[in-house]
This record gives C-alpha cells, sequence and structure tokens, in this order.
C-alpha cells in the first residue's frame, strides 16, 4: 500500500476522497524561465499574500530569497562561471573571465548567519538590517554580462532562473505531522492548510523536508502555496501559471505532466543540454514524487532545493518501535528500583 | 533524479572552476571559517571542511518556529512522567513523604508543560483543536492523546494531596482517596509514553539534527526523565524513605549518559552540531552535572539529607541543559545548509546517482 512511504497511485483515494477528479500540478520548465517573477506577483495578487518585506538582498536580482509563509512562488537567480555542459556556448578561443565579482555572493552571507532564524525567515519576514556602513559591493559600473557585443566582453557565464514553489508531495511531511487535521489532501492530491483549523503549532515547518511552509509572525498560522485550490475548483489553472509567459510553469494533470516533462528532457538532451535533469518528477524518491515537480538545469542544492529528500515518516515505525523499547526500560527500571527496595 | 549527466562536467573541485564555482553559487564551507577558519576555542577541527553547494549560503530548511518553551517543555514532560512513576511505586510500598512530594511534582511539572505547550502555539486559543483528531502519523497528535491520559491520573492524584483537613471526610474527597491509587497507577502506566514520545515528536521532522539520532534519543530521553523524577525524589523527601528515588535516579542518569555518548559518537557531519559552540558546551555541562549526581546519589546521598538534595538539583539541571542542548543542536542543523545538502548528496553518490 505504501501508505507512509514509497510510490502512491492514488494519493486522493488514500486520503479518502471516493469519486475524486485526476491528480493535478505544476511542472516547472526552468530552461524557459525568464526571472520575471510574473508568477510571485499574480500569486500575491490572488491570494492576497501579505507582504514579506522589503529587502535588498544584493546577492542577484532575487530580493525574495525562499519560500515563506509570504512567498509561495520564489524565483531563484544563479549566477555561474561555467562551461555550460556539452551546450557549445560559441566562445572557444575567446577571451574568458570571470563575468562578475565575488563580493555579490558572499554579499549575503554575514546577514544570513546575523539572522535569528539562519535566513530561513526569508520568505516570511525580511533579514534583520545589515551593517549600517556602507558596504562595497565592487560594482563599480552597471556593465551587464553580455552587454558588450566584441570578444573582449565574452564569458563563459550563465544565468539560471527558477520558479520554486511548495511540491505537493506524495507523502507530504507537513500534512503526515500536522497534529490538528489542518493541512488536507484535497480531491485533486494537493495539501493545503485550512486557516480556520490551524492553532500554529509549527510542527509542520519542522516536518517540511524542503523549507516550504512557514508560520506567519503576526497571524500565527501556518501558510503555503494551495496550488490556488480556490481556481481549480473552478477549472482555472493557477495564477503563477496563468501569468508565466513562457510556459515555464505548466499546470495540468500530473501523469500528463510527467510524461511531457520526459519529452522535453529528451529534446534537451538531443540539443545537446546534458545537465538538464528532473527533480521531484520520480514516484520513487523519498517523497513518492512531488505534484509539483521541476527541470533543472543543475544540481537541486544550486536551486537551494535538497538534493534527496525524504519524509521522515518513512522511519516513524523504526522511531516508535525505539521509543517502545525506552518507554519499556524506563518502567522496568522504576519498578525494580521499587522491587529492590521494598516495603517500608 | 532521472536525466542522464554529461561525462565533460567540468568538475566542481578543480582549480579556476571551483574559485567561480564558489563566487555565484555561494559554496559555503564552515561558518565562520571566513573569519579564520576554526571554532571552539582554537581547537583544530577534526572533520575536514565540507564541499557542498548551496543557493548563496542559504538554508534550505526553515529553522523551527518553537521557542525555548519547547525545550523547557521537553524537561517539564519527563519530569512530570518520572516523578509519578516514583508517586505510584511510594504509594504501593508505603512511603508517604515520597508519595506526596512527587505526585505534587508530577503536577506542578505537568501545569507547566501544559503552560509551555499552549504559550508556543502561533494561536494559543485555539489549543484545543489539537483534540479534533488522533493521527498515528503525527507525533505531536499521539502525544497531545497520551499526555491528556497522563494528566487525568497524575492531576487528579496529586489534588488528592491537597485536599485540606476540614474537607477530608466530605464524600467528595473520600471517592477522591479512593480513586487516588488507581489513577496514580495510571499516569504511572502511562508515564513511559510521555517520557518517551517527545523523541519521536523531535525525530519525525526534516530536521538533521533530530532526525538522525531517531535510534539513540528515545534512550537519553527516558534516562533523562527518570535522573529528573528520581532527582526530585532526593530533593524533596527525607533519605529514609528515598531510596527507591535514588536507585530509579541512579540507574536514569547512567542510561542518560551512555545513550548521549553512544549518539554523540555514532553522528558523522551533523554530530557538528553536537560538538561545537553553544551547544557542546550546554552538552558538557549537561553531562557534568549528570555525571556529578549520579556520583552524589551512588556515594552520599543514602547517609546525608543534603547530599541527597544537592545530588537531586544536579540531577535536575543536568536533565535541564541536555534537553535544551538536544533542542539547540537541531535548530542549529537547519541554519546551515551543509547538514541538509551533504549528507543528502553522500546518500545519492553511494545509490551511484551521479557519476
Amino acid at each position: 500500500m505504501n501508505r507512509l512511504y514509497g510510490p502512491l497511485d492514488d494519493v486522493a483515494g488514500d486520503a479518502g476522497h471516493v469519486e475524486h477528479p485526476p491528480r493535478v500540478g505544476f511542472f516547472t520548465d526552468t530552461s524557459v524561465c525568464i526571472g520575471c517573477k510574473a508568477c510571485e506577483v499574480a500569486c500575491k495578487e490572488w491570494n492576497a499574500v501579505p507582504e514579506d518585506g522589503l529587502d535588498l538582498l544584493g546577492m542577484s536580482f532575487d530580493n525574495t530569497g525562499m519560500l515563506g509563509a509570504d512567498s509561495w512562488r520564489h524565483v531563484a537567480f544563479v549566477e555561474q562561471a561555467r562551461v555550460t555542459g556539452r551546450q557549445d556556448p560559441g566562445f572557444a578561443g575567446l577571451p574568458t573571465g570571470p563575468s562578475g565579482i565575488p563580493e555579490t555572493a558572499g554579499a549575503v552571507e554575514a546577514r544570513l548567519e546575523a539572522a535569528p532564524r539562519g535566513g530561513s525567515e526569508l520568505g516570511t519576514e525580511p533579514l534583520p538590517p545589515g551593517r549600517p556602513e556602507p558596504q562595497a559591493l565592487g560594482m563599480p559600473g552597471f556593465d551587464r554580462p553580455g552587454d558588450l557585443t566584441g570578444a573582449e566582453g565574452r564569458t563563459d557565464f550563465r544565468w539560471l532562473m527558477a520558479s520554486d514553489v511548495c511540491k505537493h508531495c506524495t507523502h507530504a511531511g507537513c500534512l503526515d505531522v500536522c497534529p490538528t487535521g489542518a493541512l488536507f489532501r484535497t480531491e485533486f492530491g494537493t495539501v493545503v492548510v485550512q486557516q480556520d483549523i490551524c492553532n500554529g503549532c509549527g510542527y509542520c515547518v519542522s516536518g517540511c523536508p524542503y523549507g516550504v511552509i512557514d508560520r506567519r509572525q503576526h497571524d500565527g498560522r501556518a501558510n503555503k502555496c494551495t496550488l490556488c485550490y480556490d481556481r481549480i475548483g473552478d477549472g482555472l489553472e493557477p495564477a503563477c501559471a496563468k501569468a508565466c509567459p513562457t510556459d515555464s510553469i505548466q499546470f495540468g494533470e500530473l501523469d500528463e505532466l510527467r510524461e511531457r516533462a520526459d519529452r522535453r528532457l529528451a529534446q534537451l538532451h538531443d540539443l545537446g543540454v546534458g545537465e538538464a535533469r528532473l527533480y521531484g518528477r520520480d514516484p520513487d524518491d523519498g517523497v513518492g514524487g512531488d505534484g509539483a515537480f521541476f527541470l533543472l538545469l543543475d544540481e537541486p542544492e544550486v536551486y537551494g532545493l535538497p538534493p534527496d529528500p525524504h519524509v521522515p515518516t518513512r522511519d516513524a515505525p523504526a522511531m516508535w518501535k525505539r521509543a517502545g523499547q525506552a518507554a519499556a526500560a524506563f518502567l522496568l527500571a522504576g519498578v525494580a528500583a521499587f522491587v529492590a527496595g521494598g516495603r517500608r | 533524479m532521472t536525466g542522464p549527466e554529461p561525462a565533460e562536467l567540468p568538475s566542481d573541485a578543480g582549480g579556476g572552476a571551483a574559485r567561480s564555482a564558489e563566487m555565484f553559487q555561494g559554496i559555503r564551507r564552515r561558518r565562520g571559517g571566513r573569519h579564520g577558519g576554526r571554532r571552539g576555542g582554537g581547537e583544530p577541527t577534526v572533520v575536514p571542511e565540507a564541499e557542498f553547494r548551496s543557493y548563496y549560503g542559504r538554508p534550505v530548511l526553515k529553522a523551527p518556529v518553537w521557542e525555548w518553551k519547547i525545550a523547557a517543555y521537553l524537561f517539564c514532560g519527563g519530569l512530570a512522567a518520572g516523578s509519578s512513576v516514583v508517586a505510584a511505586g511510594a504509594d504501593l510500598t508505603g512511603r508517604p513523604a515520597l508519595r506526596r512530594s512527587s505526585r505534587l511534582g508530577s503536577l506542578g511539572a505537568l501545569l507547566a508543560s501544559l503552560y509551555f505547550l499552549v504559550s508556543d502555539l502561533g494561536r494559543p486559543e485555539r489549543f484545543h483543536h489539537m483534540l479534533r483528531v488522533l493521527k498515528p502519523t503525527s507525533p505531536m497528535s499521539v502525544g497531545t492523546w497520551i499526555l491528556s491520559a497522563f494528566g487525568a491520573g497524575a492531576g487528579a492524584a496529586a489534588v488528592d494531596e491537597l485536599v485540606p483537613r476540614r474537607w477530608r471526610r466530605t464524600w467528595p474527597a473520600r471517592l477522591l482517596r479512593r480513586l487516588a491509587r488507581p489513577l496514580g497507577l495510571s499516569a504511572a502506566a502511562t508515564a513511559p509514553g510521555v517520557a518517551s514520545y517527545t523523541a519521536v515528536l523531535l525525530s519525525h521532522t526534516a530536521v538533521p539534527g533530530w532526525n538522525e539520532v531517531r535510534d539513540e534519543l528515545p534512550f537519553v530521553f527516558v534516562g533523562s526523565a527518570a535522573a529528573s523524577g528520581g532527582g526530585f525524589g532526593m530533593l524533596c523527601a527525607p533519605v529514609a524513605e528515598a531510596g527507591p528515588a535514588r536507585a530509579f535516579a541512579a540507574v536514569g542518569a547512567a542510561g542518560e549518559i551512555v545513550a548521549s555518548r553512544v549518539m554523540e559518537h555514532r553522528l558523522g557531519l551533523v554530530g557538528e552540531v553536537y560538538r561545537e559552540g553553544h551547544v557542546a558546551r550546554l552538552w558538557h555541562a549537561s553531562e557534568a552535572l549528570t555525571a556529578a549526581g549520579l556520583a552524589g546519589t551512588l556515594l552520599v546521598a543514602h547517609r546525608s539529607r543534603v547530599g541527597a538534595a544537592a545530588s537531586g538539583l544536579a540531577l535536575l539541571a543536568g536533565s535541564a541543559l541536555q534537553r535544551f542542548g538536544v533542542f539547540e543542536a537541531g535548530v542549529a542543523s537547519t541554519k546551515d545548509p551543509k547538514y541538509v545538502v551533504v549528507p543528502q548528496r553522500e546518500r545519492l553518490d553511494a545509490r551511484g546517482s551521479r557519476p
């Protein structure tokens, strides 16, 4: 049955939905993402997600930083000075050099380290203010990579942009640990928080292996992407997918999306983009496959995603067994102490 | 991961490629490494620097939203459980002073636990939503019901101790007196659940510092609960009655020390969060106090009232610091992407998912 771990064909059925529509999800093809952030904006508009704090992180065009209670879509910007795999960058024999300066990558690190939650508050609230004195980011000009057309301006450089979202896991850590039933599996196989039930215990925040769900500071309840439960119920696609101008975010039935993703992967490999890979597509992975999965152009951790996440529930039987052994030892020690002490 | 990997990808470990990769992908070395590369009072590090990539050094996981109150609850819950076992044993073996103090201690710790648990909620007024469901996949839900069952027995048994003399002859007081023993026993029967479920509560998360210690943590926690429950008995009851409390505390303290040691030695990379900085100080202080309490329990607590009280206090403090250490270690492990990325990457490589 794989009810705790492993592939599961009918997630909505497993959750008790008798007659239900097919499972839906997102396929986010990051190879065509242009980093416009329309998804972030559309999501906030439609779902009335509050402001997560205006902040300039200084590391890239990404000033959201992470998914959180107040950021249900997050566009990552990765700037890489590296050869793009099998893809011929067309710069062979031409001068190459770093396309930026190390300070941008280091700009945010000190603030992350100083933040109370290590920077994981991003997406929910801004980082505490950084050092008050002006920080030299080493940006002498406003030349962007690729601005210069001559050979002197050419670099081995690529930008990776990726719109991250709640994965709506087959085996969702947040859903499994929720003690109130606020988190539930919808008839579409997605995972949604019922705001009138959530009491803000915060267990889901630590249960999620992707660092997606978080608790809103002033509201006290957990929040995350609902996969626009209100829209898909009315036959509309989620706001982010609707707004995406390049169809990097594709919404649909999960089975069909998986086929489409496989075809896209094969196409990219044929085109020489050997580093393309699917993330979260495999029903055999640690969460039984994601409802929202991705095509990435580098290792997942480069985008801030865990390389091999698993749902903590996988080990629940083993953990309860150990706890049972410990509990027995505890009781035995208590009984033995009084038996040895005798009556008075 | 389904995409085949090209063999020609430049290695991230290679010279210039590594440097530029570090610049733009936030390859993050050990935290604080930029400011000297060593931590823990200048001790050279044993584990080599882990090379990994991350998104500008940003954490992968959300740090727990739980505050220190959850660590305080772990201690109080353990104390309530340990005390209720001592109270039931004292009740059955005719040790009234030990029974009374342990029942009251159990109730006090239980009330403190409830305060810590409810006030840590984002919406404390909705605490009763925990009672909507019983959900086996949620250790917090299971724990809520264990605690409810435990609380009824432990609470009633303690209230019996508090009935004023002039009400003793009223029928509710007499009924309560009759029920106190079975209810106290029911509390003792559920106490092992209260003492051990909190380990599953922590381990059943994505937090590396808690999830990776899932094999040993229940033993650390029940040891801690027994040490604190026995220690409380030694602190409050006369030496003549506290013999079983001493035995319980000694076994618990020894178990706590051994299980903690095993846990710390087995851990790989994530063991750093237990061995470094603030957590290491908590951990060492906890072990020192527990060891001192154990020594005192074995050597002086049976002949000196003061020695018994001091040993009990040391055991209580050791137990509390141990809970705070475990709690803080987990929080620290979420703040650095290293503890998520490196073990998962190693796992993938071991499975051969990358050339």
